[in-house]
């Protein structure tokens, strides 16, 4: 018998979590001396409250969509992918690859490859630790984060001293020529006496997560593998009995997971940077997990927690130039977030499910 | 004789580097021989060293400094107990929240407290642990080989340096050679077996997790006060996982611990010193040092190379039976 309905279990609680961490977030802003309310008001005002606002939190939830469903998939295998952030990486040097050493005759197609490319380099990168769990039982945690750190070097050592152009200082790539530059939401939906998103980096990556999302939601809800998947995360031994190989969802499920982050690239190197710098990712990787815990490992929630993190970045980017709270003040609401809705889940999750127990009873 | 100053200026540069990474990792081992995985030794570095700095800055007492150091990563360590044995949640997702936790705070708080970028003011005077001499120093440094080792090397550094050097024999003699030490293992190993005789898990583990937030006190105060003066950042700069990665190096015993963070420790000096290493033609980038003590681990984690493998109870949160 399950001990609450369904309902609370997907709603309720992390919504309980939110607000327990937006409690703590406006003490935090209290303590410095600032005023919470007028905080909030400048992030919606700086976030929502234009399409230029818009343009720049969707920027930002595309990114997030991207390691959130990463995440997700691996959590659906009880994998937690923390390399997010090393294989977004990776994912960058495969797109500046494609767009750089290939002439293409139109973004489109360019596109189209360098989904290929970036998946192909973030997946590769989650190949590793996906091996060594499997095969070797290496705690998937650590080797994950080994190879952020690692990741960081190589593509430190990539740009200083392979693809940085001769006689340039900055440790980036040359820019993309122009026929792979996206259409930015600006070019896609101003007319001509109304200039909507002007300026702000949103671009037609955007919808690619959208449709990621979708498939990701059909790969584990309709298909076999999908059943296989959460069918051994729910119970490894019940798998095995079911004549599923460990070895082989887990590298599969990794590959998958890699990929998604590897082809957040499309959006900032491509879609944004237009050449690939250092720390291109900036962290989204490690958002990732807050965005899955948040949204509950389903594509849906992790659509809706990236469009709030989304949120939150520009908000935050908005008060740090209007007040003097700097923009780590997102990184304390993001811990918050996965301290609540990861870590202290049982701390909310226990009251309730005695609440609706009693509740139950009484209505006997 | 050059060669010779600069071997032992790059071993100097060894241990004061080493020393962050020990504490840390001496942290981590009584933490996760207890069952309690721990990937928020970095976050309560950092913590530590924002806060240490902080109160030397304002007070000009280090040892008050100190003091805020500990306090400061035992409430994290506290926050890390509470999610991962009371209310048994996820140690992993505890410890990479604990991580943001103190990354976003430590600016936050060094923003609103002296408005300088998210760093504290430097630290001079009695805000700094001062090299400590030993006797004779001087005027042994003229003698050869042996003078500048007694005084470059083993002389002339903070106390807490002598204080992690000494907490390896220490740290060994408790888990070894006391009956607490032989619960901390246990409880790691068989918690259900310590729960038998008597013995209460869950302060064990508590117990284990206190220890970690004062050694990662220490090591971030270090950092702050003694190796730099002052807070800048960021400034643990992922010494908390290579210290995580050292313990795993170390197959979490102290005395190999202090091994693998001294080899950690060699190749943060090399890295710092010669950038660009040219081995007769070969040119190994400054990068490969880097990444050096996380491939190293990953092989280690392998199992290519001895294999490492972890506390049996680790990660997993104890269920008493009813």
């Amino acid at each position: 018998m399950d001990k609450m309905p369904k309902w609370a279990d997907v709603v309720l609680i992390p919504l309980i979590s939110l607000v327990l961490a937006a409690i703590l977030s406006a003490l935090v802003i209290l303590a410095i001396g600032e005023n919470p309310i007028e905080a909030v008001n400048l992030m919606v005002t700086g976030a929502l409250g234009s399409t230029y606002g818009w343009g720049y939190t969707l920027y930002y939830a595309t990114n997030f969509m991207f390691t959130g469903l990463a995440v997700a998939v691996a959590f659906h295998a009880r994998l937690f992918n923390i390399g997010g952030e090393g294989q977004a990486m990776l994912g960058g040097l495969g797109v500046a690859m494609v767009c750089l050493y290939i002439d293409w005759p139109h973004w489109s197609i360019a596109l189209l490859a360098a989904c290929v490319g970036s998946a192909l380099f973030g997946a590769m990168w989650a190949a590793i630790p996906a091996y060594l769990q499997a095969k070797r039982g290496s705690h998937i945690v650590i080797t994950t984060i080994m190879f952020n750190f690692i990741a960081a070097a190589f593509l430190n050592y990539m740009l200083v001293n392979v693809m940085r152009p001769q006689g340039s200082q900055d440790p980036a790539t040359a820019r993309f020529p122009e026929a792979v530059h996206l259409p930015t939401f600006q070019s896609m939906f101003s007319t001509a006496e109304n200039a909507l998103f002007r300026g702000a980096p949103a671009n037609i990556s955007f919808f690619v997560a959208l449709l990621a999302c979708v498939a990701v939601w059909a790969l584990i809800w309709r298909t076999r593998l999908g059943y296989e998947i959460r069918a051994y995360g729910h119970s490894e031994t019940g798998a095995v009995y079911a004549g599923i190989s460990p070895v082989r969802i887990t590298i599969i499920a990794m590959l998958i997971s890699g990929g998604l982050a590897g082809m957040m690239a499309i959006n900032n190197v491509m879609g944004e940077a237009e050449r690939l710098v250092l720390n291109s990712t900036e962290g989204a990787g490690f958002i990732g997990i807050a965005v899955a815990l948040m949204g509950r490992s389903h594509p849906f929630g992790v659509f809706l927690a990236a469009i709030l993190f989304g949120f939150l970045y520009q908000g935050g980017a908005e008060l740090a130039l209007w007040t003097s709270i700097p923009r780590e003040l997102i990184v304390v609401i993001q811990a918050l977030v996965i301290l609540f809705t990861g870590a202290l889940d049982n701390m909310v999750r226990m009251p309730l499910e005695k609440l609706f127990l009693s509740l139950r009873k009484g209505a006997q | 004789m050059e060669a010779f100053v600069t071997l032992i200026q790059v071993l100097d540069s060894t241990i004061r580097l080493a020393t962050p990474l020990l504490l840390a990792c001496l942290a981590g081992l009584y933490s996760e021989r207890a069952g309690i995985f721990d990937i928020g030794l970095e976050g309560k570095m950092l913590m530590s060293a924002f806060f240490s700095a902080a109160v030397a800055a304002v007070t000009g007492s280090v040892w008050l400094g100190l003091l805020a150091g500990i306090g400061a990563s035992l409430i994290l360590s506290a926050l890390h107990g509470v999610a991962s044995i009371t209310f048994r949640g996820n140690q992993l997702i505890s410890g990479v929240a604990i991580n943001f936790l103190a990354s976003g705070l430590t600016v936050l708080v060094a923003q609103s407290w002296f408005q300088q970028g998210g760093r504290t003011p430097s630290l001079f005077g009695g805000g700094r642990f001062e090299p400590i001499n030993f006797p004779f120093a001087d005027a042994l440094s003229s003698v050869p080989v042996i003078g500048p080792i007694y005084s470059e090397l083993l002389s002339g550094h903070s106390i807490l340096v002598y204080v992690a050097f000494l907490m390896v024999p220490l740290t060994w003699w408790i888990l070894y050679r006391t009956r607490f030490g032989l619960r901390l293992r246990a409880v790691g190993e068989n918690p259900a077996a310590v729960d038998t005789a008597g013995v209460s898990v869950v302060g064990l583990r508590f117990a284990a997790v206190a220890i970690c937030g004062v050694l990662c006190g220490i090591a971030g105060a270090y950092l702050a006060t003694a190796l730099q003066a002052g807070f800048v950042k960021e400034m643990t700069a992922g010494r908390g996982f290579i210290a995580l990665a050292a313990l795993i190096f170390a197959k979490w015993r102290p005395w190999h611990a202090m091994g693998a963070c001294l080899l950690f420790g060699l190749l943060q000096a090399i890295a710092l010193r010669f950038q660009n290493i040219d081995l007769g033609g070969v040119i190994i980038p400054v990068q490969v040092m880097d990444a050096l003590p996380y491939i190293l681990t990953v092989v280690i984690l392998a199992g290519f190379v001895g294999k490492a493998v972890p506390p049996r109870a680790g990660g997993e949160p104890y269920v008493k039976e009813r």
